[in-house]
């Protein structure tokens, strides 16, 4: 009998695993299930290009329809996942349909945490992780609009940058005491502020939402400080949860994540998982983390894939991110969690800067601004875990490899 | 439309149709050109769409910015011929252009 390879979720890591099994020899079926109608596509620029208009859908396919086929990767759109049955090894469709596998790959990704405030169902509140999200957000994301961003993280500010260039008139609110608080150094989070606010765009810190209020046509958001802020449209940026659900009730062990060794493998046998929704160890930081991020789903849906096809690729890289706001192009190598010091590289105020995060005397991540030297040089070197010299590192006359190598 | 042609590291040629201001990655990837991924969808991020381009066409570029620059020094075996496929956008002058796509990207 032929051996079939299920993959269910049809993001980043999800069409990463179809391409991937094939790549590394597996001769067998592929299923690949999603619950969206498209197939897999890129979900970055979602808050950045497509958001913008400048993107059209088709052009946000990973793969054109046409690979696919190509390789034999059979695609089920628009259908959700019920149940699994691990001993059985069958997943079941929402149509009630039985789904057989041999090896089954979660890469079920994530969903928008909601807001849990009085009023959070106002029809005026939108989330944005799909596709879909941003259409039903457009007709009322128009010129002259007054939209309120709750949550200034990554989405929350590329999506506050392109309604400000759109014409929109945009608050931002953030509970923390500053922009980015949770991934970023205080230095990064100034700066953007000050973008933001040069762009026009308002940012209240430390004002949490008491309440969504008013009727269907309009929403007043009731901050916590006790103000009531009229919104055309509320877009909230305030996390991720993963899906983890399914694999949950399966009995697959999960903690912030469907917990998956560095081969990509869960507890359970025959079932591994891939991208947002995982949480995996990291032998270079030492740790055990879940990452949001497409490069995290694009490598340990690689390395699932090659252990599913009988290989070994251990998952253990640097993680990396970016992010566009405006003219500014944010990198991000390694994760700063647990650093002690930070310095800064270069002169914020001419918007090329790196921010440099250290722990013990040893680099741990970068937040580059318009600098892709420090970048790659701090991607390339922390797996040496380098002893740095925070003095060389901020003066800017030294090349960023030298300081690294 | 302008013709682009892909030579893969083991020699297989393929010549495609590339509507004018789109990136040579995004058109590999479109037509199914194998070693050129496009990891971060095209925003210069990722290196992962190095190619190497003909030396016949090299000077008819558009000089790299240096983000670009500072990217291809994450590719494999990079060289005075090395660019992104992902900032090269198909214009007019650029019509029968040639690349060729590293043996690390398969």
């Amino acid at each position: 009998m032929t051996e079939i390879s299920l993959i269910l979720g049809g993001g980043q890591a999800g069409a990463q695993g179809a391409a991937s099994l094939r790549q590394e020899g597996f001769g067998g079926r592929i299923l690949l299930v999603g619950e969206e109608p498209l197939p897999p596509y890129q979900r970055p620029p979602l808050s950045k290009a497509f958001l913008a208009g400048e993107l059209a859908q088709e052009r946000l396919l990973i793969k054109p329809e046409a690979f696919y086929r190509q390789h034999d990767i059979e695609l089920l759109l628009g259908v959700a996942a019920t149940s699994l049955d691990t001993a059985a090894r069958e997943l079941r469709l929402a149509d009630g349909r039985p789904l057989p596998y041999d090896q089954l790959l979660l890469a079920t990704g994530g969903r928008p945490r909601r807001l849990e405030c009085p009023g959070a169902d106002h029809p005026r509140v939108r989330y944005l992780r799909t596709a879909a999200d941003v259409e039903q957000l457009r007709p009322d994301f128009r010129p002259g609009a007054r939209l309120v961003v709750i949550g200034a993280g990554y989405i929350g500010l590329e999506v506050a940058a392109v309604a400000a260039k759109h014409g929109l008139r945009v608050t931002v609110l953030e509970a923390a005491p500053r922009v980015l608080a949770r991934v970023a150094g205080a230095e990064i989070s100034a700066f953007f502020d000050r973008i933001h606010n040069a762009a026009g765009v308002a940012i209240r810190c430390d004002t949490g939402v008491a309440a969504i209020e008013g009727g269907p046509g309009l929403a007043l958001v009731r901050t916590s400080d006790g103000d009531l802020i009229e919104a055309d449209l509320v877009l909230a940026g305030i996390g991720l949860l993963p899906n983890v659900e399914l694999a949950a009730a399966a009995g697959i062990p999960c903690d912030n994540g469907i917990l998956v060794d560095e081969l990509g493998r869960t507890s359970v046998s025959g079932v591994f998982a891939a991208g947002d929704c995982t949480s995996h160890p990291n032998g270079i930081y030492g740790c055990r983390w879940r990452l949001e991020s497409v490069h995290n789903a694009i490598e340990q849906a690689k390395t699932a894939a090659a252990t599913m096809a009988g290989k070994s690729k251990p998952y253990n890289q640097v993680p990396w991110f970016w992010s566009d706001q405006y003219d500014i192009k944010l990198q991000t190598a390694g994760i700063n969690r647990g650093y002690d010091q930070t310095v800064l590289r270069g002169d914020p105020a001419t918007r090329s800067f790196a921010v440099f995060y250290l722990r013990g005397g040893r680099l741990l991540a970068v937040d580059a601004v318009n600098r892709p030297a420090e970048f790659i040089a701090t991607r390339l070197a922390i797996p040496r875990n380098p002893q740095v010299d925070a003095e060389r590192l901020r003066d800017d006359h030294l090349s960023p490899q030298t300081l690294l190598t | 439309m302008i013709k682009v042609t892909y030579i893969e590291f083991n020699g297989t040629e393929r010549t495609v149709q590339v509507e004018e201001g789109m990136s040579l990655m995004e058109a590999a990837v479109t037509n199914l050109v194998p070693g050129i991924d496009g990891d971060c969808g095209g925003v210069c991020a990722c290196a992962t769409c190095h190619v190497h381009v003909d030396p016949a066409w090299i000077d008819k570029l558009p000089t790299m910015e240096s983000l670009e620059d500072a990217m291809l020094n994450l590719a494999e075996g990079r060289d005075a011929l090395s660019r992104l496929a992902c900032q090269i956008k198909a214009a007019p002058a650029l019509d029968g252009i040639v690349v060729r796509t590293p043996i690390g990207q398969h």
